[in-house]
Parts: C-alpha cells; structure tokens; sequence
C-alpha cells in the first residue's frame, strides 16, 4: 500500500465518502435517460414556469423527500416508522374534508385553518408513537404498526368512505402550484431540508439523536434525555408526514383515505438506506437521503421514459432496490468482487459485524486498513 | 431497546406470589387472547342471538373465511420466532393466486399440476430471500420489501387484468363442503387447521423447532452454541414463501381468480394476527396456538361488524389497530415483570 500514489488515494477518499454510492447511482439513473429522451437534461421556461425532466422528478418527488427526511431522523435513533402513510393519508382527509365544509373554500384563513387542523392530527399522531416507544418501551416496528393499521381506518372515518375533491385555489399552491417560476412544493421541500440540516448539524441535536441511536440507556446515562428526543424525532417525522399529505392532497385536489400516500413508508425507509443511512440507528445522512429520494424518483421517471412497459415496473424497481443494497452490504462486496475490490473501495454500507476468527475476508480487508492510517 | 424499559417497580427478587407466577408465565398472553375470543363470542351471542349468531356454522364459517390468513400467519411466526419479518406475504399470496389462475385458465394445465408448481416458487421465493439475508448480512425488512416488490411486479407480468378461473376442477374443489356434525366446513380450512396441527409438532417437538426458538432468542450464542443459525435462518424464510404459496392457492380457492390487487396488504394481518397471539417480535417466545386465536380475534371483528350492519368496513381497520395496540401494552407489560 505504501506504493500507492496521492490520486489513487484521493480516489480511495472519493470513494469511501458516504455520498459516493448514492450519487454515483443517481448520475448513472440520470444518464440512462439520454439516449431515450436526447433533451432530458434541458429546462425550459413557457408561461413564466420552468419545464423539463428534471423539474418534474423534484416536483413530483418533493413528497417522497419530505416524509424520507423525517423517517431518516427515527431511524438514527434506531427506530422506525410505518405509520407514515397512514399519517398522509388522516392529514390529507382532514384538510380536504375542513376545507369542503367551508362556504368559500378559496378564503385563505379557512385554508390556513385545515392545513393547521391537519398539521396537528399529524403531530398528535406522532406523540403516541414517541410515547409508544419512548414511555412504554415497545418496538418501534410494532408501535408504529398501530398507526399503520388504524390511521387508514381513522381517514377514511373523516372522510366517511368518499374520495372528498376540493376547489381551492390557496390551497392548490402547496402541491401543485407555481411560484417564481418553480414549483411551490420545491422551495416547502428546500425549506424542510435546510431547516433539518441547520438543526441536526449546526446544534447538538444531530449529535444527540445519533447517541440515542447508537446507545440510549448510555446516552441516558451521560444526561442525555434520550426519551424526551425520541418523542421529538417521532413528533418531527410525522409532521414532515404531515406536509407530505397536505401536498399530496393538494396535488390533487382530493382526499382519498384508502390510497393517499400508500406504500410510501416502504419508499421512504429505501430512500433512507440508498442514501446509506443503517437502519441500525446511530448515524444518519440528510443529504444521502434526499439523494436516495431522487434515485427513487428518478427511477421510476426513468422506467417511463425507456418505455419498459408499466406493468413490469415494480419488477424493474424490485431490482435495483436488490442491486443497490446488495453493493452497499461489504459482505457482498467481499464475495463477488473479492478481498482486494473490498479493500479498496472500503467498507462504507450498513452494520459492519464484528469479524469472526472463520472469516478470512474480513481479516484480508481489516489488514490493509490499519496500513493506511 | 429493552435498555429503555427498566422498571422501577419491576425489581421484586421476593418468592414470586401466584399472581406474579401467573403474570410471568409465557403462556399467559396466548391465554388471554383466548379468553378475548370467548368474552368477544359472547357478546356477540348476547347482541345478534336473534339473527343466527349462535348457529354453530357461524363458528365455523371463521376458518373457512380466515384459513389463508391462519395459514400465511403461520408461515409469519416461524419468521417472527426466529427473529425477523416477512413483508413479501401479501404479494405472494397475490402472485400465487396470479401464477395459478393464469397456468390454469391460460394454459390449460391441471390443477393437480399447478399445486406443487406454486408451492416450489414460493418455497424458492422464500429460500432466495432467507439467503440473501443471511449470506449478504442485509436486513429482513429490506429484502422480504424487495419481495413485496418483485412478486408484486411479477403478477402485473403475468397480466394487468384479473383472471376468474371457471376451471370444473377448481370449482367443485372449492365448493366441496365438509360435512361435521354441526354444520360444514371447506378444504381450505381443513388444510389450514392441517398446516397448524403440522407447525405445532415442528416447533415445539422437533431439533428445527428449538432452534427457531434459540436463533430467535439470541443469534450470538446460538451460533457460539454451534447450531447452524444460517440454515435455520434461510429454512424459516422458506417454510414462510411456502406457507404464503400454500395461502395464495386457498385464497385462489375461496376466490376462485386471480387478480394483481389480490391480497394486497395482507402482510399486515398476518403480523397483527402472530403479534395478536401473543408471539413477541423480538423473537424467541410465543406459541404458534396463539396465532390461531390472533386469526381467530380478526376474523370475529369482521362478522361482528357485518352482524352489526350499520358499522362500515373501516371499523374493522380502526378495532384491528386497538386491539393491536391492547395486546401489545399487555405484553409489554408482561414482559416487564418477567425481567425483573
């Protein structure tokens, strides 16, 4: 190793940055699109709003971001929430169906008030299942099922069965809206993200929510109040659900308790593991996950585009989610490419396990790390 | 996880009274989901007993509306003793009822034909999954999500639109009724009460059994123990793809069609019927009689509100959620005790 020269080096750097693999997968995502759609990297302006590709993969991926950024923070505590969907789907029927009961549904302290009813609905949501983990000690795949399995019911409940469409125009802005010639929903999204990352890592909190993850009655111990932040992340992650469901429904122009935001807990918990965050908890990535988002997105403006028939496209989508975890698992590394691939491009994926005396690999690729530092 | 649960209360080292006895033994929460059943039957009897509740094919008609549900939540508590989670039980039943529907309508093939072909794919869904997770070191959830997906796909594959299987085989198999003493039951609740009867003698009388029980437990010292923790790992995924493969072909029977919509989200209620019962998600305890009665509970929701008439289906989403959320504050609770 010690022949290696400084590019070689500051490859290895690149590499092993924890952003490597998620964009190196989105470019590529990006670039297979160029031969079908030669114009897809152009942005047009027409009636004063930007068009193109890329416009429309953060328009329509600015939910999907929203809800992964809130599921990326539970997940560093080392929990999980499925009940995500559900919260957009209980957000959104309580907006549409407070907006529906107004006389004019286009007066703005009528919309400002459902989107607040909403908002809350979410939070609260969000409180039981920090109290639910927190308080009561449960698992947060199972305390979260609750939601998951009752918030449909609830929505539906608000709505009383109907799909509620809705004629507003304030409130058509935050999903589906323009504003300086971007979509509304890009700069709520930029908002979020910006705001997440000032908080977790400008202040302690970041550094807080990550040793909660990786060890809370230690981190109990030192003084942190480990549950209070874990009713926090859960509070957080529902709100972002939340907006998500406002901007859903608002898309739309509808509440549909049944449908609305279905199976985005699933997607959102990938875009958190492409954006190489370990469901583990005690590390996370804001900026992975956006990236993990967009890859999503990306993914399936993509299937589209190349015109692989639409009823093949969860297959397509099955397998990448398969090929992307499987490069960020070392072990898989270790196996197809061998002990010197591993070595190079480093162990960066999910939990590294202790290496056991029987597994040669692990000791091949321990070897050549201690030589670099 | 459990390091956030220390009770205070919970640090009685006294001689355990018969009540703590009682709250500290592991067959508590399945009785409890029993006696839920018995109290939820009987108020059933007291409200509806003049619309026929009582009639004992009321009580039968539970194992022939739910026998896919016993038997695909069968399949889940092996995966949940050991440990892990299977998403991929919904789509699966969805793609079985796909796979069979389109070989037997499409190509003609014999139903006796078809059977053991869908249950090798599921059985193979399952082994592939169970080893990527163990061989690759990738989360369950992760992967059996990648299922759900994959299968979920491959029914649109096959075709975008349901299939209704008008096949005489299938029909006359799926209208056969068993004759019992008190009423009748399908073959698809005799092949689920079958599968159950089978699961219990695997688990608790058989080397595989204990060692789904002490892969669940704590996979450290069950592989310094020398059991063979991958095997059994992959094992539970493919008994789980089995079970789910075997599901699908029952819901093919009470359906008789196949649909890509079929079944979807069912993997949910397997997991509220195996938590329901009183198996831990942590893994390593529970009964796999517990998951009868979790079935058992759901199914019985459903009836109540189709006998109440006025209550609309999503009751059944709503009561499932608090049931899940009672036996689940119970089992904390339970499981407090015990470690104290």
């Amino acid at each position: 190793m010690t022949t290696s020269s400084t590019t070689s080096s500051r490859w290895r750097a690149l590499t092993r940055h924890h952003l490597f693999w998620p964009v190196a997968v989105l470019v590529l995502l990006l670039l297979v699109n160029v031969p079908f759609t030669p114009d897809f990297f152009s942005v047009k302006m027409a009636d004063g709003h930007l068009y193109g590709s890329l416009v429309s993969i953060v328009l329509f991926g600015s939910p999907l971001i929203l809800v992964a950024v809130g599921m990326t923070v539970v997940i560093a505590t080392g929990g999980i929430d499925l009940s995500v969907g559900a919260v957009v789907a209980i957000t959104g029927a309580l907006a549409c169906s407070y907006i529906s009961d107004q006389k004019d549904q286009g007066a703005l302290s009528g919309v400002l008030l459902a989107m607040g009813l909403g908002l809350l609905a979410a939070v609260v949501c969000g409180l039981w299942n920090g109290f639910l983990v927190a308080r009561m000690g449960i698992q947060p795949i199972i305390a979260t099922l609750i939601i998951m399995v009752a918030g449909r019911g609830v929505a539906q409940l608000i709505t009383d069965g109907q799909i509620i469409t809705i004629n507003s125009e304030p409130y058509k802005l935050i999903g589906g809206g323009y504003w300086l010639t971007l979509p509304f929903s890009i700069f709520v999204v930029a908002a979020v993200v910006a705001v997440t990352g000032a908080l977790t890592r400008r202040t302690a909190l970041g550094l807080l929510v990550e040793a909660v993850g990786g060890n809370a009655e230690a981190s109990r111990l030192v003084g942190i109040r480990s549950r209070r932040i874990k009713i926090l992340v859960y509070m957080f992650c529902a709100l972002c659900a939340g907006i998500a469901g406002l901007m859903i429904s608002s898309n739309t122009s509808a509440a549909d308790g049944n449908n609305a935001g279905l199976w985005i807990e699933l997607d959102a918990i990938l875009a958190v593991v492409i954006g190489g965050t370990s469901l583990l908890g005690g590390r996370f990535s804001i900026g992975g996950t956006v990236v993990g988002a967009l890859v999503i997105q990306t993914l399936t403006t993509t299937i589209y585009t190349i015109g692989v028939p639409t009823q093949t496209n969860l297959v397509f989508k099955a397998a990448v989610v398969i090929v992307v975890c499987l490069l960020q698992s070392p072990k898989f590394r270790d196996k197809v490419f061998g002990a010197k691939f591993a070595a190079r491009f480093g162990a960066k994926g999910g939990a590294k396990p202790a290496p056991t005396p029987a597994d040669p690999a692990a000791a091949t690729e321990a070897a050549p790390k201690m030589e670099v530092s | 996880m459990s390091a956030t649960t220390q009770s205070p209360t919970a640090s009685d080292s006294r001689t355990p009274s018969k009540v703590a006895r009682l709250l500290g033994d592991r067959r508590l929460p399945v009785g409890v989901t029993a006696l839920l059943f018995l109290v939820m039957y009987g108020v059933g009897l007291g409200r509806y007993q003049f619309y026929g509740f009582a009639e004992p094919q009321v009580f039968l008609n539970l194992f022939i509306d739910n026998g896919y549900l016993l038997v695909a939540a069968v399949g889940v508590t092996f995966v949940i003793l050991s440990g892990g989670i299977d998403l991929s039980v919904g789509s699966m039943i969805g793609f079985t009822t796909m796979f069979t529907a389109w070989l037997v309508e499409r190509q003609g093939l014999p139903i006796v034909v078809v059977i053991p072909m869908a249950l090798a794919v599921g059985a193979f869904g399952g082994f592939l999954m169970g080893y990527v997770i163990h061989n690759f070191e990738i989360q369950p959830f992760i992967v059996t999500l990648a299922g759900l997906f994959l299968f979920r796909g491959l029914c649109l594959v096959i075709s975008k639109e349901s299939i209704s299987i008008s096949d005489g085989s299938v029909s006359s198999m799926a209208q056969t009724q068993v004759q019992l003493g008190m009423g009748f039951v399908s073959i698809g609740a005799i092949v689920s009460l079958v599968v159950l009867a089978v699961a219990f003698y695997v688990l608790h009388y058989t080397r595989f059994g204990r060692r789904v029980y002490a892969v669940g437990g704590n996979e450290q010292s069950a592989m310094l123990m020398g059991l063979p923790q991958g095997g059994t790992k992959i094992a539970v995924y493919t008994v789980s793809g089995f079970c789910s493969a075997l599901a699908g072909l029952l819901f093919t029977l009470y359906i008789q069609s196949g649909d890509p919509l079929h079944a979807t989200g069912m993997e949910l209620d397997a997991i509220a019927a195996v938590v329901i019962g009183g198996t831990l998600l942590t893994g390593g305890s529970g009964y796999v009689l517990g998951t009868l009665f979790g079935v058992l509970v759901l199914g019985l929701i459903k009836s109540i509100i189709q006998f109440e008439g006025t209550l609309s289906s999503w009751w059944t989403k709503i009561a499932t959620g608090v049931l899940l959320c009672a036996f689940i504050l119970v089992q904390r609770f339970m499981t407090t005790r015990k470690k104290g």
